[in-house]
């Protein structure tokens, strides 16, 4: 149960003045199940990344298998991929447009030719997913809040019952609580269901609370792929390719550097917390022993 | 005299039903009064819906008040005979860089304010380049602005805006769909500005650590002005900014965490090095 990428290149306009590599020899492989974070400057190509995942863009060479099948053979159920594989755009609210917020829900499990009733119903249980609230469900899409459009196209996608979720920036824009309560409720989808989640975002900080494995996406390429411990260590040369680690990072770094003896791995402020706490007593303890 | 003056500010979007018919009102902006002096750096917090981007809205007249009066420089924002000058005095910056591009060339984007202003060509040149520079895209004069990145493009609309010589910015959200180099770029380019051209600079953003250098930050909830005060003492109330749905910088968090786990450190502690300043202290 997997996608797996292999040697997946992607040319733009290939043969023209605009031809571009967006993806150069991909490797990669995402197990079911797994929280990932994709993280990469503006062209770096993320974005062409996930749109391979779910056949939105056929690599120019290379295959991609979901579940084993090489998705571009003939006679592969795309469409069935598409449902399987969610695929959540930046800015989604801009594709919601119908009357009412359920409505618009059921359009994804309607498409798939679901019986009206069934629609209904999962258009209920995504929105409850989502923490979207009842009373609002007969209003218009587009009389809600920023943080309220957003939960509802997310819904669209869920009500589809995904194996794979793949969200693009889905808090730009959104104010600091509607960004924690969107990815809080993604990550507790993702702890109560078996669905793999991929988050694309340019918040290192978010990145780092929330996901197990990152993929640094640099010029067409993967630059690395680990936990982010492992990745942010090398916060020099995300740097360096226009990213950066989480704040954490640096005050850890600052902190090792005055001589204070601190976890440098840490990337989240509890973890960050947990060190400095444990540091300080530790010190406090030396010093008492000493006098 | 402030260069924003608002005095009992209203304003009332319209709610209208699927025929367009008006069928009742909602209050966006609620009676604030502020006064932002000349050459300073405001930054404007607030939750989605909280009125600041209506609010920013008033600042260049894109709109007017339902009640009260906005002043900018002096001039009456109701005051049609003045819409020209008060455009002109307070430019503005929106978050899509995709949006408020129109030239096919940096350099004829940049230009478009002054020309349609009716400053001589000569100068009109004269300002592109002051403009290009004072955002580090001298290099990029003729390029296409749709090959540019982001952060880049953003620059460009911040350049144009600076070619009319504005004597205040607002800037709405300006890295909200940027990458971490991009809205590094675009603050730095802000910041230059600000050194250089002394202009009033007021930033909406919901990046708390993009306020921390700013003389002065609003709140607002509800169409209110809640909190008022310097980064400091603005980001020393961890919980209240909760309460209004905003968060502070991941380092005063820290700070913050680490007082509630009972360590004596300073509220609103704002920069890396003063944290690890009271850490070491405390070693």
């Amino acid at each position: 149960m997997s996608i797996k990428l292999e040697h997946v290149n992607y040319i733009y306009s290939p043969e023209t003045a605009y031809e571009k590599q967006a993806l150069s020899d991909i490797c990669l492989e995402i197990p079911q199940g797994q929280f990932i974070g994709v993280i990469g400057h503006t062209g770096s190509g993320k974005s062409t990344l996930i749109q391979h995942l779910n056949g939105l863009i056929r690599a120019t060479s290379g295959v991609v298998y979901y579940e084993g099948r090489n998705i571009y053979e003939d006679g592969y159920p795309l469409k069935e991929l598409r449902s399987q594989v969610g695929l959540v755009f930046q800015y989604p609210e801009h594709q919601l447009f119908e009357i009412s917020v359920l409505k618009d829900v059921c359009f994804g499990p309607a498409n798939q030719g679901l019986p009206e009733e069934e629609c209904v119903a999962r258009a209920r249980e995504a929105l409850e997913m989502v923490g979207f609230p009842e009373k609002y469900y007969d209003q218009s899409p587009f009389e809600l809040s920023g943080g309220q459009k957003r939960r509802a196209a997310i819904a669209g996608v869920l009500a589809m019952h995904p194996r794979v979720l793949i969200l693009d920036e889905p808090t730009a824009g959104l104010d600091p609580r509607g960004r924690d309560d969107i990815l809080n409720q993604i990550a507790r989808l993702h702890q109560q269901s078996e669905m793999t989640v991929i988050l694309v975002s340019h918040s290192m900080e978010d990145i780092a609370k929330y996901v197990e494995r990152i993929i640094v996406m640099n010029k067409s390429s993967v630059l690395y792929d680990g936990k982010p411990k492992e990745v942010f260590s090398h916060y020099q040369e995300l740097e360096a390719v226009g990213l950066a680690a989480p704040q954490v990072t640096y005050i850890m770094h600052a902190l090792k550097e005055s001589g204070i003896a601190v976890d440098l791995s840490a990337t989240t402020v509890m973890e960050a917390a947990d060190s400095i706490e444990a540091s300080l007593k530790k010190a406090g303890k030396e010093t008492v022993g000493t006098v | 005299m402030d260069i924003v003056q608002t005095r009992q500010l209203i304003f009332d979007y319209d709610k209208r039903d699927d025929e367009g018919k008006v069928i009742g009102h909602h209050r966006a902006i609620d009676r604030v009064d502020i006064d932002i002096e000349r050459g300073q750096f405001i930054a404007i917090l607030g939750h989605n819906g909280s009125g600041k981007s209506t609010l920013a809205k008033h600042i260049n007249a894109i709109l007017v008040p339902t009640e009260g009066t906005v002043w900018v420089d002096g001039k009456d924002t109701r005051d049609p005979d003045e819409l020209w000058n008060i455009r002109q005095t307070a430019g503005m910056v929106f978050q899509n860089p995709d949006n408020q591009i129109i030239g096919t060339v940096v350099e004829e984007d940049v230009g478009f304010g002054p020309e349609n202003l009716g400053v001589p060509t000569e100068e009109i040149w004269q300002r592109v380049e002051d403009s290009l520079k004072a955002v580090g895209m001298m290099e990029y004069r003729s390029h296409s602005p749709n090959k540019l990145s982001g952060g880049q493009k953003q620059r460009v609309a911040i350049a144009g805006v600076v070619a009319m010589r504005p004597k205040c910015i607002v800037l709405d959200e300006p890295t909200a769909m940027l990458d971490p180099n991009g809205r590094k770029e675009v603050l730095e380019a802000v910041e230059e500005l600000r050194k250089r051209e002394q202009v009033t600079v007021i930033l909406i953003t919901h990046y708390m650590e993009e306020v921390i250098g700013a003389d002065k930050i609003f709140v607002m909830d509800k169409g209110n002005v809640v909190m008022e005060g310097s980064p400091r003492e603005i980001f020393a109330e961890v919980d209240k900014l909760k309460e209004y749905r905003l968060d502070v910088p991941q380092v005063t968090r820290l700070a913050d965490e680490l007082e509630k786990r009972g360590f004596p450190l300073s509220r609103g502690i704002l920069s890396i090095e003063e944290l690890v300043d009271e850490i070491c202290r405390l070693n």
